[in-house]
């Protein structure tokens, strides 16, 4: 089976800034390709140059066989599209934005009130169907974005960041959408900052940095290539975390990074933990909790771009490259 | 999700969008999406309120305000000024077009079509023909009001409709202007103001409230080249009788220079703006 997407070497440039530096990505059918990054880092640039909506400045991509730049309608009648806000009409009612869409896709009017209703069963929205969409919530006009999204039954999805202003609970149930698609044999590429979520969702994962491909795998090939297991250490006074973290940086060797009240090390030889609680002894730091684990996709994210996903933890200048963009 | 069976031909299934869009499903695409602006202004209670209340107070302040100190009879300047408040009113709701544009555009909803088998144009004329109709309902409340208010134009309906229609070329020919400030600004906000800042001078130094000859030279100068003053000295002449060939003309040349200039600019903007 050929792949749903194949991108070589995409490029786009707004004004000079270079949002995507010549990025590679495919998705296989009937996956999910989780596309993971932070801020800026090119997601939505990405999703709309394969979503036919910015054409690319270099490079090319093909969606089910089909040139994005070139064969844009063929494209469009595969895809739906569920952008980083949702882009439903405020003006009209949740049926209204359904019927339309529906409509715009060639059913005819029963049909399209027919598939607007099972749309909105789907999603928990026959009640507010009558209602206009601007007296929703913000979890339900999600909701209605992806039910528009998916009025055409499309063979491959784009969700860009789905989750981001949802409740957990809606998250969760977002998920379940997603995964309910992909059993019908839906491609999906989601674009996440939350490394759960990938984890949770996605067969690929695709990790992008200032336009750039820096990662891609297994949500298990990125977690092992972030070392085997981190270290945690969490003093009992947190005035000590600085002396614990000199101790452990000079056992493990490894560049250790600190939370509020813990140290964070990745460490590839377990073998060495006796000699960290010998030494933090010695010390004289008293230890609330000492930890090996297996690294979250948060850690694979720093060990993969040397900054942390989360824009405030690059913005304590932990980060030079994030500083000088 | 491995062993995925090939993508099993799936439960009531969509219609086969066509392999490529022919001229009649752009044009249906245009009419439904025409639809679209209609029913937004159907569903919103302060669209309706535009619609129905500033006609209503713009013909009340003006003919029983200004009347009498104009021309010392409020009947007299209410025939005079009903086809000029017409056509303010309708030059005003232009303003609307380029705001509507613009936010349709923010909110991304204009993505969403173009994301679908959709002839790309079809937002576009949406966009543009529901607002034609909203002028045209502008211009029906205006009348109405003036008729309940005792406007009875010597031309009849005839000159009713004709003026009209001279009056919707002309907001057809400048909500592309418009258009094309809204494809251009960035925000909803800046298109209103930017709208509103050249609409208060057009529409009020010309003929639609005062005879122009009651001004100042230079400002009389101004008025009588204002495309809104040969618009209303049309419609005033469709309506109520008078010399209506010179300014027809005018209205023409203005409708046909706006429409060859902002229509190129505003397409080229939307096919820009994304
Ligand atoms: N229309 C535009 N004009 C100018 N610059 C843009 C435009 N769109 C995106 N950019 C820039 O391109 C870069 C990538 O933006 P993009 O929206 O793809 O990031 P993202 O990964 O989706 O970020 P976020 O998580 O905030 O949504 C950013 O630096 C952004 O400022
Ligand atoms: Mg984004």
């Amino acid at each position: 089976m050929t792949d749903a997407i194949r991108a070589e070497g995409l490029v786009k440039r707004f004004k000079g800034k270079t949002a995507l530096d010549g990025v590679d990505l495919v998705a296989r059918t009937g996956a999910v390709l989780g596309v993971l990054g932070p801020n800026g880092s090119g997601k939505t640039t990405s999703v709309r140059v394969l979503s036919t909506l910015l054409r690319p400045d270099g490079g090319h991509a093909l969606v089910g066989g089909f040139d994005v730049v070139k064969q844009p309608h063929q494209v469009r009648r595969l895809i739906g599209l569920t952008g980083q806000y949702a882009a439903v009409d405020q003006g009209l009612t949740g049926t209204q934005n359904l019927v339309l869409i529906a409509r715009l896709l060639g059913y005819s009017r029963p049909a399209a009130k027919a598939r607007a209703a099972e749309l909105l069963e789907r999603f928990s929205l026959t009640d507010a169907g009558g209602r206009p969409a601007k007296t929703y919530s913000g979890g339900m006009r999600r909701r209605l974005d992806l039910a528009a999204s998916l009025v055409g039954r499309p063979s491959l999805l784009y969700l860009d960041e789905p989750t981001t202003g949802l409740d957990p609970h809606s998250r969760n149930e977002l998920w379940n959408v997603v995964r309910g698609l992909v059993d019908d044999g839906v491609t999906v590429l989601l674009t996440t900052q939350y490394m759960e979520e990938a984890d949770q969702l996605a067969d690929d994962i695709m990790v992008l940095d200032h336009g750039r491909v820096i990662a891609t795998g297994t949500p298990e090939e990125l977690k092992n290539r972030a070392g085997h297991q981190v270290l945690q250490v969490r003093p009992v006074r947190t005035g000590r975390l600085a002396d614990a973290a000199g101790v452990v940086e000079s056992v493990t060797g490894s560049r250790t990074r600190s939370t509020d009240d813990s140290v964070h090390a990745s460490v590839t030889d377990p073998g060495m933990l006796p000699e960290v609680v010998r030494r933090l002894d010695a010390a004289g730091i008293a230890v609330a909790e000492l930890s090996l684990r297996k690294p979250s996709m948060d850690e694979v994210f720093l060990a993969i771009t040397g900054h942390a996903a989360e824009d405030t933890a690059a913005l304590n200048g932990h980060s030079p490259e994030r500083t000088n963009a | 999700m491995s062993t995925m069976t090939d993508a099993a031909p799936r439960a009531g299934a969509a219609p086969e969008p066509p392999a490529w869009i022919s001229p009649l499903s752009a044009v249906r695409h245009g009419l439904l999406l025409t639809w679209r602006s209609l029913i937004r202004i159907k569903n919103n209670p302060e669209e309706v309120l535009g619609l129905t209340f500033m006609p209503i107070m713009f013909v009340a302040l003006f003919v029983f305000v200004f009347g009498e100190a104009m021309m010392g009879d409020w009947r007299a300047y209410r025939d005079f000024t009903i086809p000029g408040i017409t056509a303010q009113s309708v030059i005003f709701a232009t303003i609307g077009t380029g705001v509507a544009l613009n936010t349709d555009i923010e909110k991304g909803i204009f993505d969403r079509f173009r994301s679908l088998p959709v002839a790309r144009s079809a937002p576009l004329i949406g966009a543009i023909l529901g607002d034609m109709v909203r002028y045209l309902l502008t211009v029906a409340m205006v009348l109405l009001v003036a008729v309940v208010i005792g406007f009875r134009p010597d031309n009849g309906l005839p000159g009713v409709l004709a003026a009209t229609a001279v009056l919707m070329l002309f907001a057809f020919a400048l909500c592309w202007l418009s258009a094309f400030v809204g494809l251009l600004l960035r925000t909803p906000m800046a298109v209103n103001i930017f709208g509103s800042l050249w609409m208060f001078p057009l529409t009020f130094a010309s003929s639609t409230f005062v005879p122009t000859d009651s001004m100042p030279g230079w400002m009389a100068a101004f008025a009588g080249a204002n495309p809104v003053t040969h618009v209303t000295d049309a419609m005033r002449g469709l309506m109520l009788g008078g010399p209506v060939a010179e300014p027809l003309l005018w209205t023409l040349a203005w409708s046909l220079g706006l429409v060859a200039l902002f229509f190129p600019l505003a397409t080229r903007a939307y096919r820009r703006r994304s």
